[in-house]
Protein backbone atom coordinates (compact mmCIF):
# COMPACT_ATOMS: atom_id res chain seq x y z
CA UNK A 1 0.00 0.00 0.00
CA UNK A 2 1.35 3.29 -1.05
CA UNK A 3 2.38 5.92 2.00
CA UNK A 4 0.67 9.15 2.07
CA UNK A 5 3.95 11.10 2.94
CA UNK A 6 7.60 10.77 1.31
CA UNK A 7 11.13 10.32 3.22
CA UNK A 8 12.42 13.33 1.90
CA UNK A 9 8.70 15.36 3.35
CA UNK A 10 9.41 13.97 6.48
CA UNK A 11 12.88 14.70 6.33
CA UNK A 12 12.50 17.68 5.56
CA UNK A 13 9.56 19.16 8.05
CA UNK A 14 11.81 17.57 10.75
CA UNK A 15 14.70 19.84 9.87
CA UNK A 16 13.00 22.63 9.69
CA UNK A 17 10.87 22.20 13.03
CA UNK A 18 14.04 21.19 15.00
CA UNK A 19 17.40 22.60 13.00
CA UNK A 20 20.17 21.72 14.87
CA UNK A 21 18.84 18.87 16.80
CA UNK A 22 18.17 16.95 13.58
CA UNK A 23 22.10 15.36 13.45
CA UNK A 24 21.41 12.54 10.40
CA UNK A 25 19.21 11.28 7.63
CA UNK A 26 19.62 7.88 6.25
CA UNK A 27 17.05 5.63 4.28
CA UNK A 28 18.65 2.11 4.94
CA UNK A 29 16.30 -0.20 2.95
CA UNK A 30 13.98 2.70 2.17
CA UNK A 31 13.50 3.22 5.80
CA UNK A 32 13.72 6.98 7.33
CA UNK A 33 16.24 6.63 9.86
CA UNK A 34 16.82 9.74 11.88
CA UNK A 35 19.67 10.43 14.62
CA UNK A 36 18.27 13.29 16.68
CA UNK A 37 19.57 15.11 19.77
CA UNK A 38 18.73 12.69 22.90
CA UNK A 39 18.15 16.01 25.13
CA UNK A 40 14.97 16.53 22.71
CA UNK A 41 13.98 13.14 21.97
CA UNK A 42 10.86 14.22 24.33
CA UNK A 43 10.03 16.89 22.63
CA UNK A 44 10.44 15.56 19.00
CA UNK A 45 8.29 12.54 19.45
CA UNK A 46 5.44 14.64 21.06
CA UNK A 47 5.60 16.99 18.19
CA UNK A 48 5.76 13.66 16.10
CA UNK A 49 2.38 12.63 17.57
CA UNK A 50 0.28 16.21 17.38
CA UNK A 51 1.63 17.08 14.57
CA UNK A 52 -1.47 17.78 12.18
CA UNK A 53 0.59 17.00 8.57
CA UNK A 54 2.67 14.01 9.83
CA UNK A 55 0.47 12.49 12.29
CA UNK A 56 3.26 9.41 13.29
CA UNK A 57 1.15 8.52 16.62
CA UNK A 58 2.47 4.93 17.32
CA UNK A 59 5.42 3.61 19.22
CA UNK A 60 6.06 0.20 17.65
CA UNK A 61 8.78 -0.79 19.38
CA UNK A 62 11.74 1.05 21.78
CA UNK A 63 15.18 -0.59 22.67
CA UNK A 64 18.80 0.18 23.16
CA UNK A 65 21.98 -1.07 21.31
CA UNK A 66 25.52 -0.75 22.19
CA UNK A 67 28.90 0.28 20.43
CA UNK A 68 31.89 -0.51 22.55
CA UNK A 69 33.64 1.11 20.41
CA UNK A 70 32.14 4.10 19.44
CA UNK A 71 33.29 6.45 22.09
CA UNK A 72 31.68 9.10 23.97
CA UNK A 73 28.46 7.71 21.86
CA UNK A 74 28.31 4.55 23.35
CA UNK A 75 24.43 3.63 23.41
CA UNK A 76 21.67 4.04 21.29
CA UNK A 77 18.73 4.02 22.25
CA UNK A 78 16.25 3.43 18.77
CA UNK A 79 12.13 4.05 18.58
CA UNK A 80 9.86 2.83 15.80
CA UNK A 81 7.43 5.14 15.01
CA UNK A 82 4.53 4.77 12.75
CA UNK A 83 1.40 6.75 11.20
CA UNK A 84 -1.45 4.63 10.71
CA UNK A 85 -3.21 6.90 9.10
CA UNK A 86 -0.33 8.36 6.30
CA UNK A 87 0.99 4.83 6.51
CA UNK A 88 4.94 5.84 6.68
CA UNK A 89 7.36 4.30 9.50
CA UNK A 90 10.12 6.32 11.16
CA UNK A 91 13.02 5.29 12.83
CA UNK A 92 14.86 7.71 15.35
CA UNK A 93 18.01 7.63 16.96
CA UNK A 94 19.60 8.80 19.83
CA UNK A 95 22.72 8.57 21.48
CA UNK A 96 24.55 9.08 25.05
CA UNK A 97 27.59 8.17 26.53
CA UNK A 98 28.66 4.98 29.02
CA UNK A 99 29.11 8.23 31.56
CA UNK A 100 25.67 9.51 31.11
CA UNK A 101 22.96 6.98 29.96
CA UNK A 102 20.23 8.93 30.65
CA UNK A 103 17.37 10.12 28.35
CA UNK A 104 13.44 11.30 29.26
CA UNK A 105 11.17 8.99 29.26
CA UNK A 106 8.10 8.77 26.99
CA UNK A 107 5.59 7.16 28.64
CA UNK A 108 3.34 10.19 29.10
CA UNK A 109 3.19 10.26 25.56
CA UNK A 110 3.09 6.28 24.88
CA UNK A 111 2.13 4.44 27.83
CA UNK A 112 2.74 1.29 25.95
CA UNK A 113 6.43 2.72 26.20
CA UNK A 114 6.41 1.34 29.64
CA UNK A 115 7.48 -2.52 29.54
CA UNK A 116 9.59 -1.51 26.68
CA UNK A 117 12.14 1.41 28.90
CA UNK A 118 11.84 -1.03 31.73
CA UNK A 119 13.03 -3.82 29.56
CA UNK A 120 15.76 -1.29 27.82
CA UNK A 121 17.03 -0.56 31.49
CA UNK A 122 17.02 -4.08 32.40
CA UNK A 123 19.55 -5.21 29.39
CA UNK A 124 21.27 -2.15 28.86
CA UNK A 125 20.95 -0.02 31.89
CA UNK A 126 19.96 2.99 30.54
CA UNK A 127 17.80 4.83 32.80
CA UNK A 128 14.81 6.75 31.10
CA UNK A 129 14.00 10.02 33.58
CA UNK A 130 9.79 10.61 34.86
CA UNK A 131 9.49 6.91 34.17
CA UNK A 132 7.20 5.78 37.01
CA UNK A 133 8.57 2.53 37.66
CA UNK A 134 12.15 2.41 36.76
CA UNK A 135 13.24 -1.18 37.87
CA UNK A 136 13.74 -4.51 36.18
CA UNK A 137 11.80 -6.18 33.99
CA UNK A 138 12.47 -9.62 32.47
CA UNK A 139 15.88 -10.55 34.95
CA UNK A 140 15.86 -11.45 38.52
CA UNK A 141 15.95 -8.24 40.63
CA UNK A 142 19.35 -9.48 42.32
CA UNK A 143 21.01 -9.34 39.11
CA UNK A 144 23.87 -6.96 39.67
CA UNK A 145 24.95 -6.12 35.86
CA UNK A 146 23.95 -5.36 32.29
CA UNK A 147 23.86 -8.50 30.39
CA UNK A 148 23.27 -6.97 26.76
CA UNK A 149 26.85 -5.05 27.33
CA UNK A 150 29.39 -6.16 25.61
CA UNK A 151 31.39 -6.27 27.87
CA UNK A 152 29.53 -9.01 29.54
CA UNK A 153 30.28 -13.24 28.36
CA UNK A 154 26.70 -14.10 27.23
CA UNK A 155 27.24 -17.47 29.30
CA UNK A 156 26.93 -18.27 32.64
CA UNK A 157 30.01 -17.51 34.80
CA UNK A 158 29.37 -20.28 37.62
CA UNK A 159 29.66 -23.33 34.94
CA UNK A 160 33.47 -25.04 35.84
CA UNK A 161 32.47 -28.07 33.51
CA UNK A 162 33.63 -26.76 30.68
CA UNK A 163 36.92 -26.31 28.70
CA UNK A 164 36.88 -23.16 27.36
CA UNK A 165 38.74 -24.11 24.03
CA UNK A 166 35.65 -25.99 23.03
CA UNK A 167 33.56 -23.42 23.62
CA UNK A 168 34.73 -20.43 21.85
CA UNK A 169 35.47 -18.79 25.60
CA UNK B 1 -1.07 -51.99 39.01
CA UNK B 2 -1.73 -54.05 42.33
CA UNK B 3 0.83 -56.57 41.84
CA UNK B 4 3.46 -56.01 44.40
CA UNK B 5 6.85 -57.17 43.68
CA UNK B 6 10.15 -57.64 45.42
CA UNK B 7 8.02 -58.07 48.80
CA UNK B 8 9.02 -61.32 50.57
CA UNK B 9 5.88 -62.67 52.29
CA UNK B 10 4.98 -65.68 54.26
CA UNK B 11 1.39 -67.13 53.57
CA UNK B 12 0.29 -69.50 55.74
CA UNK B 13 -3.91 -70.20 57.19
CA UNK B 14 -5.38 -66.92 57.42
CA UNK B 15 -2.81 -64.59 57.53
CA UNK B 16 0.63 -62.93 55.93
CA UNK B 17 3.89 -61.98 57.28
CA UNK B 18 6.27 -59.39 56.08
CA UNK B 19 7.97 -56.46 57.61
CA UNK B 20 6.14 -53.71 57.99
CA UNK B 21 8.80 -51.68 56.19
CA UNK B 22 8.59 -53.46 53.19
CA UNK B 23 5.06 -53.32 52.84
CA UNK B 24 5.20 -50.09 53.04
CA UNK B 25 8.11 -49.05 50.60
CA UNK B 26 5.72 -51.30 48.33
CA UNK B 27 2.91 -48.92 48.85
CA UNK B 28 4.46 -45.72 48.75
CA UNK B 29 6.21 -47.08 45.47
CA UNK B 30 2.87 -48.10 43.74
CA UNK B 31 0.92 -44.61 44.05
CA UNK B 32 3.66 -42.01 43.67
CA UNK B 33 1.70 -38.87 43.16
CA UNK B 34 3.69 -36.28 41.11
CA UNK B 35 3.90 -32.50 40.96
CA UNK B 36 4.58 -31.63 37.27
CA UNK B 37 6.76 -28.87 37.47
CA UNK B 38 6.56 -28.66 33.37
CA UNK B 39 8.11 -25.14 31.17
CA UNK B 40 8.75 -26.41 28.41
CA UNK B 41 9.33 -29.14 25.49
CA UNK B 42 9.85 -31.60 28.15
CA UNK B 43 6.97 -30.73 29.65
CA UNK B 44 4.99 -31.67 26.43
CA UNK B 45 6.90 -34.86 26.47
CA UNK B 46 6.40 -35.53 29.84
CA UNK B 47 2.16 -34.64 28.47
CA UNK B 48 2.41 -37.37 26.44
CA UNK B 49 3.77 -39.79 29.06
CA UNK B 50 0.34 -39.09 30.79
CA UNK B 51 -1.34 -39.75 27.89
CA UNK B 52 -3.20 -42.81 26.75
CA UNK B 53 -0.46 -43.87 24.77
CA UNK B 54 2.04 -44.05 27.55
CA UNK B 55 -0.13 -44.08 30.41
CA UNK B 56 1.82 -43.31 33.58
CA UNK B 57 -1.52 -44.44 35.49
CA UNK B 58 -0.75 -48.14 35.40
CA UNK B 59 1.90 -47.12 37.48
CA UNK B 60 -0.24 -45.67 40.36
CA UNK B 61 -0.12 -42.03 38.96
CA UNK B 62 -3.21 -41.30 37.94
CA UNK B 63 -3.48 -38.03 39.47
CA UNK B 64 -1.19 -35.17 39.09
CA UNK B 65 -1.06 -33.44 42.19
CA UNK B 66 -0.65 -29.25 40.91
CA UNK B 67 -0.61 -28.48 45.12
CA UNK B 68 2.97 -29.49 46.29
CA UNK B 69 0.98 -30.46 49.73
CA UNK B 70 -0.20 -33.66 48.68
CA UNK B 71 2.62 -34.73 45.82
CA UNK B 72 5.60 -36.86 46.60
CA UNK B 73 7.36 -36.87 43.53
CA UNK B 74 8.11 -33.19 41.77
CA UNK B 75 8.90 -34.06 38.30
CA UNK B 76 11.09 -30.77 36.40
CA UNK B 77 10.57 -30.78 33.22
CA UNK B 78 12.17 -27.90 31.05
CA UNK B 79 14.06 -24.92 31.19
CA UNK B 80 14.71 -22.97 34.37
CA UNK B 81 15.14 -19.69 34.17
CA UNK B 82 17.33 -17.63 37.48
CA UNK B 83 14.40 -16.02 38.09
CA UNK B 84 12.16 -19.01 38.45
CA UNK B 85 14.49 -20.86 40.78
CA UNK B 86 13.15 -19.66 44.13
CA UNK B 87 9.75 -20.68 43.28
CA UNK B 88 10.81 -24.24 42.15
CA UNK B 89 12.45 -24.18 45.72
CA UNK B 90 9.73 -22.65 47.29
CA UNK B 91 7.42 -25.65 45.46
CA UNK B 92 9.81 -28.09 46.56
CA UNK B 93 9.99 -26.80 50.30
CA UNK B 94 6.03 -27.04 50.15
CA UNK B 95 6.15 -30.48 49.55
CA UNK B 96 5.93 -32.78 52.74
CA UNK B 97 8.24 -35.74 53.35
CA UNK B 98 8.53 -38.12 51.78
CA UNK B 99 9.46 -36.58 48.68
CA UNK B 100 11.20 -37.48 45.70
CA UNK B 101 12.72 -35.19 42.68
CA UNK B 102 13.05 -36.38 38.84
CA UNK B 103 14.81 -33.89 36.47
CA UNK B 104 13.26 -34.27 32.90
CA UNK B 105 16.01 -33.62 30.21
CA UNK B 106 18.98 -31.85 29.68
CA UNK B 107 17.55 -28.17 30.85
CA UNK B 108 16.12 -29.14 33.93
CA UNK B 109 19.73 -31.34 34.46
CA UNK B 110 22.66 -29.15 33.38
CA UNK B 111 21.27 -25.71 31.74
CA UNK B 112 21.19 -27.68 28.51
CA UNK B 113 22.01 -25.65 25.43
CA UNK B 114 20.74 -22.54 27.35
CA UNK B 115 24.22 -22.03 28.57
CA UNK B 116 23.51 -18.23 29.60
CA UNK B 117 23.57 -15.56 32.03
CA UNK B 118 19.59 -15.87 32.95
CA UNK B 119 19.41 -19.48 32.80
CA UNK B 120 19.80 -21.98 36.11
CA UNK B 121 22.71 -24.22 34.98
CA UNK B 122 20.97 -27.04 36.96
CA UNK B 123 18.14 -27.37 39.48
CA UNK B 124 20.48 -29.46 41.48
CA UNK B 125 21.71 -26.08 42.05
CA UNK B 126 19.10 -25.54 44.18
CA UNK B 127 17.50 -28.70 44.87
CA UNK B 128 18.77 -31.94 45.40
CA UNK B 129 17.28 -34.38 42.56
CA UNK B 130 16.96 -38.05 43.23
CA UNK B 131 17.12 -39.23 39.27
CA UNK B 132 17.99 -37.00 35.96
CA UNK B 133 16.86 -38.25 32.59
CA UNK B 134 19.09 -37.34 29.93
CA UNK B 135 17.79 -36.44 26.99
CA UNK B 136 16.68 -33.13 24.62
CA UNK B 137 13.70 -33.78 24.68
CA UNK B 138 13.71 -37.37 26.23
CA UNK B 139 11.21 -39.54 25.04
CA UNK B 140 8.05 -40.86 26.89
CA UNK B 141 10.08 -44.24 27.57
CA UNK B 142 13.09 -42.29 28.94
CA UNK B 143 10.85 -40.35 31.38
CA UNK B 144 8.92 -43.97 32.38
CA UNK B 145 12.26 -45.73 32.57
CA UNK B 146 13.54 -42.10 35.58
CA UNK B 147 10.10 -42.63 36.96
CA UNK B 148 10.93 -46.62 37.22
CA UNK B 149 14.12 -45.68 38.95
CA UNK B 150 12.41 -43.57 41.08
CA UNK B 151 10.27 -46.91 41.87
CA UNK B 152 13.16 -48.69 42.77
CA UNK B 153 14.35 -46.17 45.12
CA UNK B 154 11.29 -45.76 46.91
CA UNK B 155 11.20 -49.51 47.26
CA UNK B 156 14.30 -50.41 48.78
CA UNK B 157 15.13 -46.69 50.87
CA UNK B 158 14.43 -46.51 54.85
CA UNK B 159 10.92 -45.34 55.09
CA UNK B 160 12.67 -42.42 57.56
CA UNK B 161 15.10 -41.28 55.53
CA UNK B 162 14.60 -38.20 56.16
CA UNK B 163 15.77 -38.67 59.80
CA UNK B 164 19.65 -40.05 58.57
CA UNK B 165 22.32 -37.59 58.72
CA UNK B 166 23.25 -38.14 55.16
CA UNK B 167 19.32 -37.09 54.10
CA UNK B 168 20.07 -33.72 56.59
CA UNK B 169 23.25 -32.66 55.60
CA UNK B 170 21.87 -32.77 52.10
CA UNK B 171 19.18 -30.36 52.68
CA UNK B 172 21.31 -28.58 55.09
CA UNK B 173 23.57 -28.30 51.83
CA UNK B 174 20.73 -26.36 50.30
CA UNK B 175 19.92 -24.60 53.44
CA UNK B 176 16.49 -26.49 53.48
CA UNK B 177 14.99 -26.19 56.72
CA UNK B 178 14.04 -29.73 57.58
CA UNK B 179 10.50 -29.46 59.05
CA UNK B 180 10.26 -33.14 60.25
CA UNK B 181 12.39 -33.29 62.89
Amino acid sequence: MKSNLTNEQVAERLQKQFGEHIKSVETPYDFLTIEVDAAKLYDIIFWLKTDSELQISFLTNLGGVHYPDNEGREFAIVYHLQSMVNNFRLRLKAFVSKENTEVDSIVDIYAGANWMERETFDFYGITFNGHPDMRRILNEDSMDYFPMRKEYHLEDATREDKDDRFFGR
Amino acid sequence: MGKIEDLQVINGEGYQLSSLEKVVASARANSVWPLPFATSCCGIEYMATMGSNYDLARFGMERMSFSPRQADLLIVAGTISKKLAPVLKQVYEQMAEPKWVLSVGACASSGGIFDTYSVLQGIDRVIPVDVYVPGCPPRPEQIIDGIMKIHEMVKHESLRRRYSDEYKSLLNSYNIENNEE
